[in-house]
């Protein structure tokens, strides 16, 4: 184990790296440019590819292509340009490639802003594509959870192939912590068997391909990944959660904004108010059960979001209402202070 | 007399292409090319939306379908990855010179060791035959009734013409399929071109001006007349570029 000081998105990319990613695709936007220009720096010198794409559509299609042939490869972006990389997700999942997807998100809608947000919430966990899909997010907090989700996030996109999204935030993207790198991780296979590398006459032709005419065919494959994504659910989906035992409010959040609220419920534990505080890791699949648990002595939650309201959509949904659950967001790129979702807290009392 | 047989790079199954329309030649010569330079095994194709969406079905090499558009983008993803196989696109014109001209400049310009097929029929085929940016002043479409009005849908692109002001670009030649001399000519110049990608000289395009006799309203035969009478003179064939970029 290495340990080295480095800003969020440098890790993350170097964690890439590790991870056994030989080609890297994307296209300029703020606040996730070093992961391009650490790519840049580093691949090419380990035999490796570096793309600067003319656009995020053609990023999104050189890692499709790219995955096709089987190899591991990443692309990066943020919140406007995951909205163009949309059509190509949607075709990656139907074709069942695995890449790791990126997104630092920033300010929104339009052009919105360049400062820290978690206004994509919604887009990454519902809508990252036309059609019945999915696919699993994580949401680390600091930079080590960038580099070890990062790392993950390549496994459970071969295992399962699918995409596999990092969602985090401008914050964390430009934040510097120490970091430990593992020494090696897990490269995949070289050239798995539905890969469309050229059969050299060896093998049956592969097809990548999302189109099905017949009904039956397309529902028979949707249904299977489907499957797919309940086994993700069993064996992937992670929350953390503390001082949930005695709460009587638990505040939940997700990224840099659980670093804001860990501070909160500390000041709130300070003046005698019991507050547990509960994290989802990956944002989906949503870690409903966990959340029940930490949640079952709870009188209240309070969802904190930097956003005017996502997440706090499936914590409703995961505690079905049975618990009373408030909102606290920030948006425009405004990163809520602790003494705010104090106050938050005391009036919640 | 040899035989007439089924190239071994075209899979024995039927095809669903309209009965007189030029994708079937444009599949064999290709499928002839690959055959002779023995590189079925290393080759990938990409078929993106269009008439040829089901390409993938007809080529034995192993092939990906890519969404409209951005089959250069997704060529470029496969030949990054795997530098010595050999990587076609199969592209018509709405495909190519519309929804996917941001990709293919820029596949060009990059120099990707790739080839475009591109397929210039001056229609949308698979939609229906609406208005495509190669369709010719004054001709009609389901979105252009009246025939195509320069003044308010705009003229026509030369997509070799275009691609010819590329440095990237290693090949940009127009070909067409009309009858056996210029079915010849079209064969040597995909033959050209994968030549050019074998030896990594740059990016190449074979435009073939091609026909859609179901969209257009005629006989196959009044088709490929068109072609020569209306089509060549707007988009004449010829060698554009040649010469390796490196
Ligand atoms: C994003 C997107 N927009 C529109 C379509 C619908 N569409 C399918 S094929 C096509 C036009 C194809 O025309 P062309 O590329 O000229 O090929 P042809 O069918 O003539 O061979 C269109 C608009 C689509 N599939 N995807
Ligand atoms: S619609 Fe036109 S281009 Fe498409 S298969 Fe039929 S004739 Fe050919």
């Amino acid at each position: 184990m290495e340990r080295s000081l480095m800003k969020g998105n440098e890790a993350l990319a170097e964690a890439a790296i590790r991870a056994g990613c030989k080609c890297y695709f994307g296209y300029p936007i703020t606040p996730q440019n070093e992961i391009g220009a650490y790519m840049s720096n580093t691949l090419p010198k380990l035999g490796g590819v570096f793309v600067q794409a003319e656009s995020e559509i053609g990023a999104i299609n050189m890692i499709y292509g790219c995955a096709a042939t089987g190899t591991r490869c990443m692309t990066s972006s943020s919140s406007p340009g995951m909205s163009l990389k949309t059509e190509g997700i949607s075709y990656l999942v139907g074709a069942d490639l695995p890449c790791v997807i990126v997104n630092i998100q920033r300010g929104g809608p339009g052009l919105g802003s360049i400062q820290p947000s978690q206004a994509d919430y919604w887009q990454t966990t519902r809508a990252l594509g036309h059609g019945d899909m999915r696919m699993p997010v994580f949401a680390p907090y600091s930079v080590q959870e960038m580099v070890d989700m990062t790392s993950k996030a390549f496994d459970i996109a071969e295992e399962f192939r699918t995409p596999v999204m990092v969602l985090a935030d401008g914050l964390l993207g430009q934040m510097m912590e120490p970091v430990s790198f593992p020494d090696s991780g897990t490269t995949g296979s070289s050239s798995p068997t539905w890969a469309t590398d050229g059969h050299d006459n060896k093998r049956k032709k592969n097809i990548v391909n999302s189109l099905f005419l017949e009904p039956i065919e397309l529902e028979n494959v949707i249904k299977e990944r489907f499957d797919r994504y309940e086994k993700i659910k069993e064996k992937h989906c992670e929350a953390a959660y503390e001082n949930t035992e005695d709460a009587d409010i638990i505040i939940a959040a997700y990224g840099s904004t659980a670093r804001i609220t860990q501070t909160a419920a500390e000041m709130a534990r300070a003046e005698g108010i019991k507050v547990g505080t509960f994290r989802p890791i990956t944002v989906y699949p949503f870690p409903e059960k966990q959340l029940q648990a930490a949640c079952k002595n709870a009188k209240k939650v309070l969802v904190v979001e930097m956003s005017m309201g996502q997440m706090v959509d499936d914590v409703k949904l995961a505690l079905d209402c049975k618990i009373p659950v408030e909102f606290y967001g920030r948006s425009g790129g405004f990163v809520p202070g602790p003494q705010e979702v104090l106050e938050k807290i005391r009036g919640m009392m | 007399m040899p035989n007439f047989t089924r190239p071994k790079s075209l899979v024995d199954v039927p095809n669903h292409y309209c009965p007189g329309c030029t994708h079937g030649i444009i599949h064999r010569i290709i499928a002839e090319v690959i055959d002779e330079m023995g590189i079925d095994g290393q080759t990938i194709g990409v078929c993106p939306v269009g008439c040829s969406v089901l390409a993938y079905n007809y080529f034995s090499c192993d092939m990906i379908q890519a969404s409209h558009g951005r089959s250069p983008a997704v060529a470029t993803g496969v030949k990054r990855a795997k530098p010595d196989r050999f990587v076609f696109t199969y592209q018509g014109d709405g495909d190519l010179a519309a929804i996917g001209t941001a990709e293919i400049i820029h596949a060009a310009a990059r120099g990707e060791n790739i080839t475009a097929i591109f397929v210039n029929n001056t229609t949308y085929g698979m939609t229906g035959g609406q208005m495509a940016p190669t369709t010719l002043p004054g001709q009609k479409t389901q979105t252009t009734p009246f025939g195509r009005n320069t003044a308010v849908e705009g003229f026509p692109i030369r997509v070799c013409e275009l691609m010819s002001q590329l440095d990237g670009v290693a090949l940009a030649e127009r070909v067409a399929v009309i009858d056996p001399k210029t079915i010849m000519g079209a064969k040597k110049a995909i033959r050209k071109a994968f030549e050019i990608q074998k030896n990594k000289q740059g990016f190449s395009i074979v435009e073939i001006l091609s026909n859609c006799p179901t969209n257009w309203g005629m006989t196959p035969l009044e088709s490929l007349e068109r072609i020569k009478t209306e089509m060549m003179p707007y988009y004449p064939l010829g060698v554009y570029k040649e010469g390796s970029i490196r």
